[in-house]
C-alpha cells in the first residue's frame, strides 16, 4: 500500500491521535500539513511549532514531526516571538484555540499583531472551552448554553479576527472547517506573507458544544457552519442583516515588513558602524 | 568579544553591573517589562545588547518576557529576564515550565517591599522563600543573593553559567538597595563561560536522563518535542502514569542536588570556632552585619558570620556546623523570618533569633543589630 503523502510530516510512532469523533482538530491539521505539501516542503525542517494549552493546542504536539514548543496556556505567541526573533530563517507557526489565544491569551495576540511579528496563529474556533468540558469561551455565541453559563450566555463574542486586522496584521482570514479547500490556500498565503499573519477557523467541538446545543451529530455541525457562514464581501454590505453568520474570506492581506526585521536590520546597522 | 568585556574599573549601578555581568557571560537575549527598582537593566540591556549582536525586547507584560526567554532559549540563546516582586509573581508559572522542560535561563528578581504593590522604590527581601516555591509542584533551583555591585556582575555571570550546566532556571534573587547601589566594579580580563551540553547526530533523548541532558535547539533536525506535561525522555507526554513522572520530577531534583558543591557559595568569617553569637545573613541587610560583627568584636564579644550568596538549595550543611559552634544564632533580615525559620529546621530552634525589619526599605542598622545581639546573649 503506497503511503499517505502527508505521513512523512506525522509523528506516525504517537499515533492513534487523542481528538474525539467529531472534532475540527484534524481537519485543521489536514489543511495544514496539505498546504505545507503543495507548497513543496519535503519535511518541517524549516518550521517551528509552539502552541499553549488547550485541544488545538495538541494538533502540532506531538503529532508533527517538527520541534515544537508546547508551552503555558495563552504563551504561545511569545514563545514563538523568542524562537523567531533567534531563529528568523525558521517558520514559525502557532496552533491554538480560541480560549488559548483569544481568551488568557488575547493581550499576546493583540501585541504580536501590532508588531507585525512574522509568525503564522491558526486559531480553531470550536466556541468554547473544550479540554475543561466545555465552559463559556471569550467566542461562544450570546445565549448559548454551556456549563458555566446554565441560564444562556450573557456575553458577546470577540470578533478576533477584526480585532487582528485593526491591530495592524499583515495577513488576517477567517474560514470553517468546511472551507477545507479555501483554508488551505490560505495557508498558503499567509506563510508566504510578509509579517504577522492569522487564520481564525471556526471549528467543531461536538463533546463539549455541539451535542448541548441540540446537534444531533458532528456532521450536522458542519452543515450548520456551511450554511451560517458567509462571503466577508456580502457580509460588510448589510452586517445588520447578516448578524450572527459567520463571515468568511481574507479581511487583510497587505504584506509589510515585519518586526523581527526590523530587529535584525538595528543589529547590523550596529555593528557596522562599530566594526 | 571586546564589546562583550569593558575590561577595567567602573562607578556602575547595581543593576547595570547585573547587566554587564549577563552580557559578559554571552547573554544573546532579553526580555522584560518595565518595573522598579530592576528597569535600570532593561535598559542598559536595550543599548548595550544590540551593540554585541544580541536581541533586547520588551514585552506587554511579564508573562510573556518569560515566555518569550523559554521560546529564544530553545533556539539557542543564553537568555535573561530581570524584574521585581510582582512581576516575579507573575513569571512563576514560567519558571515553573522551565524546571519542568529543563530550559536554562537566567531570572533577575530585585526585590521590593511586598505583597502587592507594597513600596515600589524601596528595597526588602521578602522573595525568599518565592524563589524557592512560587511555582507549583516539585522541583529544585539555584538562588543567589549578590550584595555589592560588584557581585551583580560577577554572579549575573555564574548565574548563566549554572543555568547552562544544569539546564535549569537559576534566579539571581538581588534587593533594590543593592540594584541601586553605585559602586566600584573591576571587569577582568577574560571571564569563565560554559556552554550547554549539545546532543550528537542520532540522539533522541533530551529530557531526564542520569546526568543533565543534552539539549538540542530548534531547526537543527532534532524533531524536539518540548512540553510542560509529564513527558518521557523524548519528550512525549504521559499524563497519567505515576512512574514516568516519578522518573522525571526525581531527574530534575537529582541533576541539581548531584552539583550542589559547585554551586554553594559563601562568605565565611571565623567559620568553625566557638563563638558566643554567630550572625547568618545575606544580600543588603549583610552589609550591615559586617559593621555590627566590628561593633561586638570591640566590646570583647566572640562572632563568627556565615553569609549566603547561595540561598537555594539552602546550605544546611554549614548552617549544622555553625550552629554546633555557637551559643546564639542571629539572623538579620528585611522580612519577617523567612530565613530565620529556615535556619531552625538545621540548628537547634531555641538558638535562633530573627531581627526582622519590613517596610520603607530600612536595613538593620550595624548598631541595632550589636545592641539585638548583646540584649539576646544576656537573656540567654
Amino acid at each position: 500500500m503506497a503511503e499517505h503523502p502527508l505521513h512523512k510530516y506525522l509523528r506516525m510512532e504517537v499515533m492513534p491521535h487523542v481528538f474525539c469523533p467529531g472534532c475540527g482538530a484534524g481537519i485543521v491539521a489536514n489543511c495544514f500539513l496539505r498546504a505545507v505539501y503543495e507548497l513543496g516542503y519535503e519535511d518541517l525542517s524549516k518550521f517551528a511549532f509552539c502552541s499553549g494549552i488547550g485541544c488545538a493546542a495538541w494538533i502540532p504536539s506531538p503529532f508533527f514531526k517538527a520541534d515544537s514548543l508546547h508551552i503555558m496556556h495563552g504563551r504561545s505567541i511569545p514563545a514563538a516571538m523568542g524562537i523567531k526573533l533567534m531563529k528568523p530563517e525558521l517558520k514559525v507557526v502557532v496552533f491554538g484555540g480560541d480560549g488559548d489565544i483569544a481568551g488568557i491569551g488575547g493581550n499576546h495576540l493583540l501585541h504580536a499583531a501590532r508588531r507585525n511579528l512574522e509568525i503564522l496563529v491558526i486559531m480553531v474556533n470550536n466556541m468554547v472551552y473544550g479540554m475543561t468540558g466545555g465552559q463559556v469561551a471569550p467566542t461562544t455565541p450570546f445565549g448559548a448554553y454551556t456549563t458555566t453559563t446554565p441560564y444562556g450566555n450573557i456575553e458577546y463574542p470577540i470578533k478576533a479576527a477584526e480585532v487582528v486586522a485593526t491591530a495592524g496584521a499583515s495577513y488576517v482570514a477567517r474560514w470553517t472547517v468546511y472551507h477545507t479547500r479555501r483554508l488551505i490556500n490560505s495557508i498558503k498565503k499567509a506563510l508566504n506573507t510578509e509579517g504577522f499573519s492569522f487564520i481564525e477557523v471556526v471549528s467543531t467541538c461536538f463533546t463539549s458544544y455541539g451535542r448541548r446545543m441540540g446537534f444531533k451529530s458532528p456532521a450536522e455541525m458542519i452543515v450548520w457552519l456551511k450554511e451560517n457562514s458567509i462571503p466577508i464581501s456580502e457580509y460588510k454590505k448589510n452586517p445588520e442583516k447578516y448578524a450572527g453568520k459567520i463571515p468568511v474570506g481574507e479581511i487583510e492581506c497587505t504584506p509589510r515588513e515585519g518586526y523581527v526585521k526590523r530587529v535584525w536590520k538595528m543589529i547590523h546597522e550596529l555593528s557596522a558602524k562599530s566594526s | 568579544m571586546d564589546k562583550r568585556l569593558l575590561i577595567g574599573k567602573h562607578f556602575w549601578l547595581g543593576d547595570v553591573a547585573c547587566a554587564e555581568g549577563a552580557i559578559a557571560a554571552g547573554c544573546n537575549f532579553f526580555a522584560g517589562y518595565p518595573i522598579t527598582p530592576a528597569s535600570e537593566i532593561a535598559e542598559r540591556m536595550a543599548k548595550r545588547l544590540p551593540e554585541v549582536g544580541g536581541v533586547f525586547v520588551q514585552m506587554e507584560d511579564e508573562l510573556a518576557s518569560i515566555s518569550a526567554v523559554i521560546g529564544a532559549s530553545w533556539a539557542g540563546a543564553k537568555a535573561m529576564t530581570a524584574t521585581s516582586g510582582p512581576g516575579f509573581s507573575l513569571m512563576q508559572e514560567g519558571i515553573g515550565y522551565a524546571y519542568m522542560t529543563e530550559t536554562p535561563c537566567v531570572i533577575v528578581n530585585v526585590m521590593r517591599v511586598g505583597p502587592s504593590t507594597g513600596q515600589a522604590t524601596k528595597g526588602a527581601q521578602g522573595d525568599v522563600m518565592q524563589a524557592r516555591w512560587g511555582t507549583h509542584g516539585d522541583h529544585m533551583g539555584v538562588t543567589l543573593c549578590p550584595n555589592s555591585a560588584q557581585e551583580m556582575f560577577d554572579y549575573t555571570i555564574k548565574a548563566f553559567n549554572i543555568a547552562e550546566m544544569l539546564r535549569i532556571p537559576v534566579i539571581l534573587l538581588s534587593d533594590g538597595v543593592i540594584g541601586h547601589i553605585m559602586e566600584p566594579v573591576t571587569v577582568p580580563d577574560r571571564v569563565e563561560i560554559v556552554e550547554r551540553k549539545k546532543p550528537s547526530q542520532g540522539d533522541t533523548m533530551f529530557f531526564g536522563l542520569e546526568d543533565v541532558a543534552p539539549m538540542p535547539e530548534f531547526g537543527e533536525g532534532f524533531n524536539v518535542l518540548v512540553t510542560g506535561s509529564t513527558h518521557n525522555e523524548r519528550g512525549i507526554r504521559h499524563t497519567t502514569d505515576p512512574e514516568v513522572h516519578r522518573r522525571m520530577i526525581n531527574a530534575i531534583v537529582r541533576k541539581v542536588l548531584k552539583r550542589r558543591d559547585e554551586v554553594t557559595f559563601v562568605e565565611k568569617y571565623r567559620f568553625g570556632e566557638g563563638v558566643d553569637v554567630a550572625f547568618i545573613s545575606y544580600g543588603c541587610t549583610s552589609r550591615a552585619v559586617y559593621e555590627a560583627v566590628r561593633i561586638l568584636e570591640g566590646k570583647g564579644v566572640d562572632v563568627s558570620f556565615l553569609r549566603l550568596i547561595t540561598m537555594w538549595p539552602f546550605p544546611d550543611e554549614l548552617t549544622r556546623e555553625l550552629g554546633e559552634c555557637a551559643k546564639v544564632i542571629i539572623v538579620p533580615e528585611m522580612n519577617l523570618g523567612q530565613v530565620s525559620n529556615e535556619v531552625k529546621k538545621y540548628v537547634c530552634p531555641s538558638k535562633v533569633y530573627g531581627l526582622h525589619r519590613i517596610g520603607g526599605g530600612e536595613i538593620p542598622r550595624p548598631g541595632e543589630i550589636a545592641k539585638f545581639a548583646l540584649e539576646v546573649l544576656k537573656s540567654g
